[in-house]
């Protein structure tokens, strides 16, 4: 055994380090009381402004994990996430301004049309590699606002002026505003996705989703279904995107074709990429990127907001080219060797 | 039947636009086996430099030539500084990278030079070449331009050293490393090219379009969908390719009643779709085998 | 002896009205305002598609400075917070609410980009915040019974669009129209407007109408289109870039209708030399404000004014940038509002303000366009004059007109 001089330092580090190792069958757990403790109290604390921020924040969160449960999961490259977001979008407005369907059945139908849509584009994207894909996926995200604004459609969508939806109050008479209450709302529908998706890639399905990832023509070899399982990660992956769509809706109150464009799926595509590609709890920080990093950056030049911006995203991508998840996996392997 | 001709030549002019920006991007395609989507943007920049050394008197073609050094030089330092870290980083950091410098080019060239359209100067001319208003000088030149240089690349990839060296720099880094080249040089190389092409293609497109920092995003798309169609690994065909989508598109926006004026972009990106689905690799590009 | 009751009550109540006094009963402040400054607040896009427009931004932002500077607004200093939504309408609904809950601004002024404000507008109303002189021409913004807080500035679109069809019916009336219109709000109210203003005759005076969307490089194709329909009169409605393609195009093919330029591109120096001031020659538009670049105003007082400001407190800026003279003339409408208030700084007072200006006629107003609201007009401007192209200026002609707008 070597003889190391040990000082207080050391110790803490190796006292660290074994609570992290001790703990770590229970990590999740840790991690989601600790998410709740910060979670719930928020609309509380903080003006309605900023709770409507976390909303959004948590919105882009589900579409995010949408992404990455076909780019970082099954490593089907898309840029095109921003239609589905479309979709769930209007289908909420739609429901919700000319049918007066309730808000949170629209959620549920919003999900099934984009499940449906991305099976429908996963299937002849399935002859379709990398850059092809990444290129096809590109053509639906820009075709989409111009899709929206068809004149024949105007009466259902509003063209180019949109639809303006309402509010939902809490329901019960609950003693919270609008703002609050779809904040919590948000957070159950969040919880619920992360936790299915959770259970999907830890599955015998997302174990052939991993392979497909990994080594296609392997994960074929040993039986797994390419067509079938390639097509319905993209059909899950499009709900995933077209719920947070329509929650998106729903908390903006507005939908338009404008509010689609291919700079959504940029935002998508950077918040998987920062968040870190393959992992869940990624989402998250990659959606508070997306939403703050703008604002901050432009607090600081207004002029060169957009340069600005990048010269972040691109130190942020040398300093973590797996993204948060990434280097947070990378501490926790520290600091379990550290207590050795 | 005049109007169709009509179109078909209007088409074959604006395709000349995308042929020019489609070859740039199998130009960096084949040099670095990735798309690189601030293309477009490194373009308008080159094209704004030049437009400032006509401002300051400098003559057309010295501000050309300097225009394409200084758009070489821009592009290697790109390459050595900025990708170079991420080497080894898997191909969605790239692509991340990508974004990050579309937002950081084109945000400057607001900053610098404004967001009001400024005319460019065209070496062409504005009359017209066969008869009232059927083609223009400048269009005309621009093919013209855009075909020396395809020829030029062709040349060079098929028949020069260091072009065979950049293909298999690109094709297989680590067999090319083993036979001798310096892989790090070829990309670094390879994006210089790519921006010096891409700044012709700014340079003959902003006197149709006129320059300002935003001229250059939907071009790089209707760019893009000339290269697929005409094939990602071959330079003739993404000429060809850009052609054919500016025909189509002006075809489709005049004949199809109703919504085809509407629909003029998603038929492009219809197109891009189509070819993909059905000939991944484009009308005249090499279908690429994945060994295991 | 009686006396002493009531004596001290009455010093006190003496006491009380003598320190009360006419200002401290009259100053009434709303969020956003205080006996130092005033918050307002602006959306404009600073990057993205409309980026251009963000001159308007900066130019109104030197504007508050330099009314700032000479002592502000009835001893109060305008601090003028703008916020980009890069003409993306979550963006600016996230902005918006920014400015009215967590930056507590007194009103939202200039919000720019009809989108943005269709997605604001509800919230705004429903807060009950002023969200006044929004940036767009668009006709929908001057409706008080059910939106009594949004206010537009600029004479509307379809106001503007009835004057050219009166031209038309006057001048041309056997003409055949073709419109080249950009597929947006913006352009559709255009359109609106025209037949409108054509009534009957639309159908069989309208030969083509062809769209174009922002993300097409070039127009190249429609112009073509629109020569092949066989019409002599084309009405342009496009922004800048575009119009100044159609110009270009329009001359290298040989067609030469009468033109009608919007006026959102009737700039000489950002629209008509890029396009060749020669093919411009004949083009008609109308105007409301002055073309600074035009010689014949070279010793006006207002223009003249308008440069010492640009000069001083915005140098940077282009002073023959149409958007920077249309950002001071905007600011001063809002400053003068912001004087007729006086102390009472409550938000229902600014739209009461806004909605009673009387003639009110600034710097650069053509001569005879004056600025006029009331509770049921919520149009401040809805004049114009027409004017020709010479080859080198802008020459007005005709009597001023109010364009009818048939209603939001």
């Amino acid at each position: 055994m070597a003889m190391k001089t040990r000082s207080a330092f050391t110790d803490l580090i190796a006292f660290f380090g074994a609570l992290a190792v001790a703990l770590a069958p229970y990590r999740r757990w840790l991690i989601l009381g600790l998410v709740l403790l910060i979670v719930l109290p928020m609309p509380f604390v903080v003006k309605n402004f900023f709770v409507f921020q976390l909303t959004l924040a948590m919105v882009y969160a589900i579409a995010i994990l949408g992404l990455n449960l076909l780019t970082g999961f099954n490593g089907q490259f898309s840029l095109g996430h921003s239609a589905f977001y479309a979709i769930g979008a209007y289908t909420a407005a739609i429901l919700m301004d000319q049918y007066d369907v309730a808000y949170y059945w629209t959620l549920p139908i919003a999900g099934i049309i984009c499940f449906v849509a991305g099976f429908l584009f996963g299937l002849p994207a399935l002859r379709l590699e990398g850059i092809y894909l990444a290129l096809a996926t590109f053509a639906l995200a820009v075709a989409m606002p111009q899709i929206l604004k068809l004149s024949p459609f105007e009466h259902w969508t509003g063209g180019v002026q949109g639809i303006v939806i309402l509010k939902p109050n809490a329901p019960f008479g609950l003693p919270l505003n609008p703002d609050q209450w779809l904040y919590y709302f948000t957070f159950a529908v969040m919880l619920a996705l992360f936790l299915c998706a959770y259970n999907l890639v830890s599955s015998r399905t997302g174990r052939a989703i991993k392979a497909i990832r990994d080594n296609s023509i392997a994960a074929k070899a040993m039986g797994v279904n390419l067509s079938l399982y390639k097509s319905l990660t993209f059909g899950v992956s499009a709900l995933y995107t077209g719920v947070a769509g329509a929650l998106g809706g729903i908390v903006v109150q507005f939908v338009a074709p404008d509010s689609f464009t291919f700079a959504l799926s940029v935002a998508l595509f950077v918040g998987l990429v920062v968040g870190g590609v393959g992992s869940i709890a990624g989402a998250l920080f990659g959606a508070w990127f997306v939403l703050f990093v703008p604002n901050i950056a432009e607090h600081i030049s207004k002029g060169l907001a957009g340069a600005v911006y990048g010269i972040m995203l691109i130190l942020l991508i040398y300093l973590m080219p797996s993204g948060l998840a990434g280097l947070v996996r990378l501490v926790v392997m520290r600091f379990a060797r550290a207590s050795r | 039947m005049e109007l169709f001709l009509h179109q078909v030549l209007a088409g074959i002019a604006t395709g000349g636009i995308y042929a020019c920006m489609a070859l740039a991007i199998v130009m960096i395609y084949q040099a670095i086996d990735h798309l690189n989507f601030a293309q477009g943007e490194m373009a308008m920049f080159s094209t704004f430099i030049a437009w400032q050394l006509i401002q300051w008197e400098v003559p057309y073609w010295a501000a050309f030539f300097i225009t394409l050094a200084v758009s070489f030089a821009g592009g290697y330092l790109i390459e050595r500084i900025i990708m170079k870290p991420i080497h080894n980083a898997p191909i969605l950091s790239h692509v991340a990278l990508f974004i990050a410098l579309f937002a950081v080019i084109n945000s400057l060239a607001g900053f610098i030079w404004e967001y009001q359209i400024k005319s460019f100067p065209s070496p062409f001319g504005t009359h017209s070449v066969l008869g009232e208003g059927l083609i223009s000088a400048h269009d005309a030149g621009m093919t013209g331009v855009t075909v020396t240089l395809l020829v030029f690349l062709f040349l060079f990839f098929r028949y020069t050293r260091i072009g065979l060296a950049m293909r298999a720099a690109a094709a297989n880094p680590e067999s090319a490393r083993l036979v001798g080249i310096r892989v790090e040089w070829m990309l670094a190389l390879g994006w210089g090219m790519a921006a010096s092409i891409g700044a012709v293609a700014g340079m003959l497109i902003a006197p149709v379009v006129f320059l300002e920092p935003n001229m250059m995003a939907s071009i790089l798309l209707y760019g893009f969908a000339g290269a697929v169609v005409g094939g990602l690994t071959s330079p003739g065909g993404a000429v060809i390719g850009g052609v054919l989508v500016g025909i189509i598109e002006n075809l489709a926006g005049t004949f199809i009643p109703y919504v085809g004026s509407e629909l003029k972009l998603s038929i492009a990106l219809a197109l891009i779709v189509f070819v993909l689905t059905v000939k991944p690799s484009g009308l005249f590009g090499r279908s690429v085998v994945h060994r295991v | 002896m009686h006396m002493h009751k009531y004596l001290i009550p009455a010093m006190v109540l003496g006491m009380a009205i003598g320190t009360a006094g006419p200002s401290a009963a009259q100053k009434k402040y709303d969020p956003g305002a205080t006996d130092t400054e005033i918050k307002v607040g602006n959306i404009n896009p600073y990057s993205g598609p409309a980026s251009a427009y963000g001159t308007i931004g900066k130019t109104i932002d030197a504007f508050f400075k330099k009314v700032n500077a000479e002592g502000g607004v009835n001893g109060r200093k305008i601090n003028f917070i703008s916020y980009d939504d890069g003409y993306s309408p979550p963006k600016a609904v996230e902005q918006a609410r920014k400015l009215v809950e967590s930056d507590e601004v007194l009103l939202i002024f200039q919000s720019l980009g009809t989108p943005s404000n269709t997605a604001i507008q509800k919230y705004m109303n429903a807060k009950q915040v002023p969200q006044l002189f929004v940036a767009t021409g668009a006709t929908k913004w001057g409706d008080p019974k059910n939106f009594p807080w949004t206010m537009g500035w600029q004479p509307s679109y379809q106001s503007e669009s009835h004057i050219y069809a009166q031209y038309i019916l006057k001048n041309h009336p056997n003409g055949k129209i073709g419109i080249l219109y950009q597929n947006d709000d913006y352009g559709k109210d255009y359109v609106k407007g025209l037949k409108d203003g054509l009534g009957d005759k639309a159908k069989s005076m309208i030969v083509a109408e062809v769209p174009y969307e922002v993300a097409d490089p070039t127009v190249d194709s429609q112009i073509i289109n629109l020569k092949a329909s066989g019409a002599d009169i084309f009405f342009n409605v496009t922004t800048p870039k575009f119009a100044a393609q159609a110009i270009k195009k329009a001359a290298e093919i040989g067609w030469k209708p009468v033109h009608i330029l919007n006026q959102v591109s009737s700039s000489l120096v950002s629209v008509l030399k890029p396009a060749g001031l020669e093919n411009s020659k004949g083009i008609l538009s109308t105007g409301y404000l002055k073309d600074v670049t035009d010689p014949q105003w070279k010793n006006d007082v207002g223009v003249k004014n308008f440069f010492a400001f640009m000069d001083k407190y915005f140098p940077e800026g282009d002073k023959t940038n149409a958007l920077s003279a249309y950002g001071y003339s905007v600011g001063q409408t809002m400053v003068q509002v912001l004087k007729q208030c006086g102390d009472n700084l409550t938000r229902e007072n600014v739209m009461k303000q806004a909605a009673n200006l009387k003639d009110l006629q600034q710097d650069l107003f053509l001569p005879g366009i004056k600025a006029n609201t009331s509770a049921t007009d919520f149009y401040p401007l809805d004049q114009n004059q027409m004017m020709k192209f010479t080859g080198e200026r802008w020459e007005y002609f005709g009597p001023v007109l109010t364009g009818a707008t048939g209603g939001s």
